[in-house]
C-alpha cells in the first residue's frame, strides 16, 4: 500500500512538474531516439469494430514508413477505452504524464474525444482524432478553438445536411421520423442538422423521438412512429443500436427507406435488416480515385479484407500526424501543433486535405447503400 | 383506440418476459430469504445458450430454449451449491449471503466478457422465425409476440402444476413455511432448495431466450436491467408470492411501455421505479403480499 501511495505521489509530482514547467513530456519516457505516439479507441464493447478498423489503418500507415521519422523510431502505445469517456481520460492522462507521448491519435468516438480534447492544452500534447465527428471536439462550449486538437473527418452538421438533402431531393421524402440517443453528442448533432435542413427543404419532421443509452425495447416508440406514416426514417446512431431499432421498425411494419450516418459503417451492422438503407460515409472503396484504390489494395494485401471508412481515416490521421512531426523536426507539442495547422493539400485517401481554422479538414462525403450480402453500394459524392 | 391496444400488447410482451425472471427471485426469497442477485446473469447465460443453439448448433428454436433451460438449471444448482449452501450450513448472517450473491453476479458478468468465453461484443441475433405480421381489428401483432405470449403462458401453467400438484412442489411449500419443521417431517431441505434454484433458473433461461428473440441483441451485461426490473416487479407484487410476481411484472411492463408511448421515453425507468416506491408506501408488503405471506 505504501509503495502504491509513493508511486501515486511520484506520478502526481511528475504531472505537476510537467504542467508547471510548461515543457511537454515528449521523449522523457523513452530514449531520445524514440518518438512515442498514443492511440485511444474502443477495442472491446459496443463499438469495437470502429477501434479495430481505425487501429489497423494507423498501423498500416506506420508500417509503410517503417515506424521511422527521419532517423528516429516511432513507437505506438495503444489503449482500449471501450467508448467510455472516463476510461479515455485515464488512458490519456497516463500517456501524457507517464509514457510521454509526443501526440495522440484518437479517441475514435465523439464522447471520449471531447473528454480527452479538454486536456490537450494543459499538457501541450497535440491530438488528432481520425473519426470523431462532433463539432465540440475541436471547439469549446463558448465557441473558442481548442488549439491542440485536429481531426481527419468531416463534422456532424455536414453529414446531417447531406442526408437531409438526399432524402428530400433523391428520395422525394416529405415526412421524416428522426430518432436519436439523448445522451450521445454524436447522434444529437446529426439529428439536429438533419431536422434543420429537411425542414428548410420543405419537408416535415413528424416524429422527433429520443431514447436512452440502455434502451433495448423500441416497440412503444415504433408503434407511435408507425401510426404517423413517415416516408423516411433517420437513425443516426452507432451500428449496434441501429440494428436493434431497425428491427423494431420492421416488426411494426414500417417499410420505408432508412437513413443514417457514418456510425453504420461496420462489418457487424445487421445487413439483412438494414438492406436498402442509405448512410453518409467518409469514403468508399468503390471510389475510383487513385489514392483510394492504392490504399484499398495495400490494406487488402496486409489484412486480407477491404477497408471501411474507419480504417481509411485512421490511415489518413496517422499520415497527417507523421507528416507534421517530420516538418516540425521535433517532438515539441507547440511545433507539431503549428505544423499540423499549416497542413496544405496533404495527399490523403479522403482527398487533398487542408485544415480550416477550426482544425477540421475540408472534404466531401460519400453516400452508400447497404446491401443484404454485407457490402455497400456507392451511390454518390456529396460536397 | 387500436393504438392503445397495440401499446398494451407491447407492454404485455415486456411484462411477460419480466414475469419469468421475477418468479425466480420470488421463489428463492420465499424459501431461504435470499435476494439472488445473480439471477439476472443466469437470464443472460440462458439467452446466450439459446442463441448459440439456434445459430451455431443449428437446433430448432423450441429445442434451443429447452437446452438453455437445462443448462441454466444446472448452473443455478451449481451456484447454490458452491456459493450459498456453504454459508447457510455455517449459519452465516443473511447479509453475507446477499453480498455473496452480488459477488457471484459480478463474477459471471466479467468472466463471460472474457474473449475466450462470450467476449464483450454486442451480438445481433438473427431472426428465428420468418417475419410475419397480422392485423386483427386494426391491431398489429407479429409472430414473435405470439411466441413470447404463448411460451410464457405455457411455462406459468407448468410452474403452477409443479408447485401445487406434485410432491416436490408440496415439499417446496413446506420448506418455505417452516424449514425446521419440514426437516423434521423427513424432507431433504437442501435438495428442495437446490430444486428451487434449478426451477427458477430454468425459467430465467427461457426468459433470456425469448428476450433475445424479441429484442435481438445480446451481450454479457444484458441481464442487469431486466434483472433489476424483474426484482422490482417481484417486490411490487409482494416478494415471496408467485401470483404477486406475475402481477408485478405485468404492471411494470405496462408502465414502462405506456410511459414511453404517451409521456416521454426519458422517464420510462424513472416512472416504473417511482411506482414501486408509491406502492410500498401504502402497502409495504407489496400488492399481493400478506403480513405472514404464503411463500413459494
Amino acid at each position: 500500500m505504501k509503495r502504491i501511495l509513493t508511486g501515486f505521489l511520484a506520478v502526481s509530482l511528475f504531472a505537476l512538474a510537467a504542467c508547471g514547467g510548461g515543457a511537454p513530456a515528449g521523449g522523457s519516457g523513452g530514449g531520445a531516439d524514440t518518438i512515442k505516439i498514443g492511440w485511444i479507441g474502443p477495442l472491446s464493447g459496443e463499438n469495437k469494430t470502429y477501434g479495430e478498423s481505425t487501429k489497423r489503418g494507423v498501423e498500416l500507415a506506420l508500417e509503410e514508413m517503417g515506424y521511422k521519422i527521419g532517423d528516429k523510431t516511432v513507437e505506438l502505445i495503444a489503449g482500449d477505452d471501450r467508448s467510455d469517456s472516463t476510461e479515455a481520460v485515464n488512458l490519456a492522462t497516463k500517456m501524457m504524464t507517464q509514457d510521454g507521448v509526443a501526440a495522440i491519435i484518437g479517441p475514435v468516438t465523439s464522447g471520449p474525444a471531447i473528454a480527452v480534447s479538454a486536456m490537450t492544452e494543459t499538457y501541450k500534447v497535440p491530438m488528432i482524432t481520425a473519426t470523431a465527428t462532433a463539432p465540440k471536439v475541436t471547439v469549446n462550449d463558448d465557441g473558442a478553438r481548442k488549439p491542440f486538437v485536429f481531426r481527419a473527418c468531416f463534422i456532424n452538421p455536414f453529414q446531417g445536411q447531406a442526408a437531409a438533402n438526399f432524402a428530400s431531393e433523391e428520395l422525394g421524402a416529405k415526412r421524416a421520423a428522426v430518432l436519436y440517443d439523448k445522451g450521445n453528442d454524436y447522434t444529437i448533432g446529426l439529428a439536429e442538422a438533419f431536422r434543420a435542413t429537411f425542414e428548410a427543404n420543405g419537408g416535415e419532421v413528424i416524429a422527433w423521438q429520443s431514447y436512452g443509452g440502455d434502451d433495448t425495447d423500441f416497440s412503444a416508440i415504433m408503434t407511435n412512429v408507425s401510426a404517423l406514416k413517415p416516408d423516411v426514417l433517420y437513425l443516426p446512431d452507432y451500428y449496434g443500436r441501429v440494428s436493434l431499432i431497425a428491427k423494431a421498425a420492421k416488426d411494426k411494419g414500417i417499410d420505408v427507406p432508412m437513413l443514417g450516418g457514418d456510425g453504420w459503417d461496420s462489418p457487424d451492422l445487421d445487413f439483412e435488416t438494414l438492406a436498402g438503407g442509405y448512410f453518409t460515409a467518409h469514403y468508399s472503396d468503390q471510389d475510383e480515385r487513385e489514392a483510394v484504390q492504392s490504399f484499398a489494395t495495400k490494406f487488402q494485401e496486409r489484412y486480407g479484407e477491404r477497408p471501411d471508412s474507419f480504417a481509411a481515416l485512421g490511415y489518413d490521421a496517422a499520415k497527417l500526424l507523421m507528416g507534421a512531426i517530420e516538418r516540425a523536426g521535433s517532438t515539441d507539442g507547440e511545433a507539431i501543433r503549428a505544423a499540423l495547422q499549416s497542413t496544405h493539400d496533404f495527399p490523403a485517401v479522403g482527398g487533398q486535405l487542408t485544415f480550416d481554422e477550426w482544425g477540421n479538414p475540408i472534404k466531401s462525403a460519400v453516400l452508400l447503400q447497404v446491401q443484404a450480402d454485407g457490402t455497400y453500394k456507392y451511390i454518390t459524392n456529396v460536397d | 383506440m387500436e393504438h392503445l391496444l397495440e401499446q398494451t400488447l407491447n407492454g404485455l410482451q415486456l411484462g411477460f418476459v419480466y414475469a419469468l425472471i421475477a418468479v425466480g427471485y420470488t421463489m428463492v426469497y420465499g424459501i431461504i430469504k435470499l435476494i439472488n442477485f445473480a439471477h439476472g446473469d443466469v437470464f443472460m447465460i440462458g439467452a446466450f445458450v439459446a442463441v448459440f443453439g439456434f445459430t451455431s448448433w443449428g437446433l430448432p428454436w423450441p429445442l434451443a430454449i429447452l437446452v438453455a433451460m437445462l443448462a441454466c438449471a444446472v448452473l443455478g444448482m451449481g451456484i447454490e451449491r458452491l456459493a450459498y449452501r456453504p454459508l447457510r450450513i455455517k449459519g452465516a448472517p443473511r447479509i453475507a449471503a446477499l453480498i455473496t450473491a452480488i459477488g457471484v453476479s459480478l463474477f459471471i458478468e466479467y468472466f463471460t466478457s472474457l474473449d475466450f468465453v462470450f467476449g464483450s461484443d454486442y451480438r445481433n441475433v438473427p431472426r428465428v422465425l420468418p417475419e410475419r405480421r397480422w392485423e386483427i381489428f386494426g391491431v398489429s401483432i407479429n409472430n414473435v409476440q405470439v411466441l413470447v405470449l404463448v411460451t410464457v403462458l405455457v411455462l406459468v401453467v407448468f410452474l403452477q402444476l409443479v408447485v401445487y400438484r406434485t410432491k416436490v412442489g408440496k415439499a417446496m411449500r413446506a420448506v418455505s413455511q417452516d424449514m425446521d419443521a419440514a426437516r423434521l417431517m423427513g424432507i431433504d431441505v437442501d435438495r428442495i432448495i437446490g430444486f428451487t434454484f434449478a426451477l427458477g433458473s430454468a425459467l430465467a433461461a427461457a426468459a433470456g431466450a425469448l428476450f433475445a428473440m424479441a429484442y435481438p441483441q445480446i451481450h454479457p451485461f444484458m441481464g442487469i436491467m431486466p434483472g433489476l426490473k424483474a426484482f422490482t416487479a417481484a417486490v411490487l407484487g409482494g416478494i415471496g408470492s408467485i401470483p404477486g410476481a406475475l402481477l408485478g411484472a405485468l404492471v411494470m411492463g405496462q408502465v414502462e411501455v405506456l410511459t414511453a408511448a404517451y409521456l416521454t421515453t426519458d422517464f420510462r425507468d424513472a416512472i416504473a421505479f417511482a411506482l414501486l416506491i408509491l406502492v410500498l408506501l401504502f402497502r409495504p408488503t407489496g400488492l399481493l403480499g400478506k403480513t405472514a405471506p404464503e411463500k413459494v
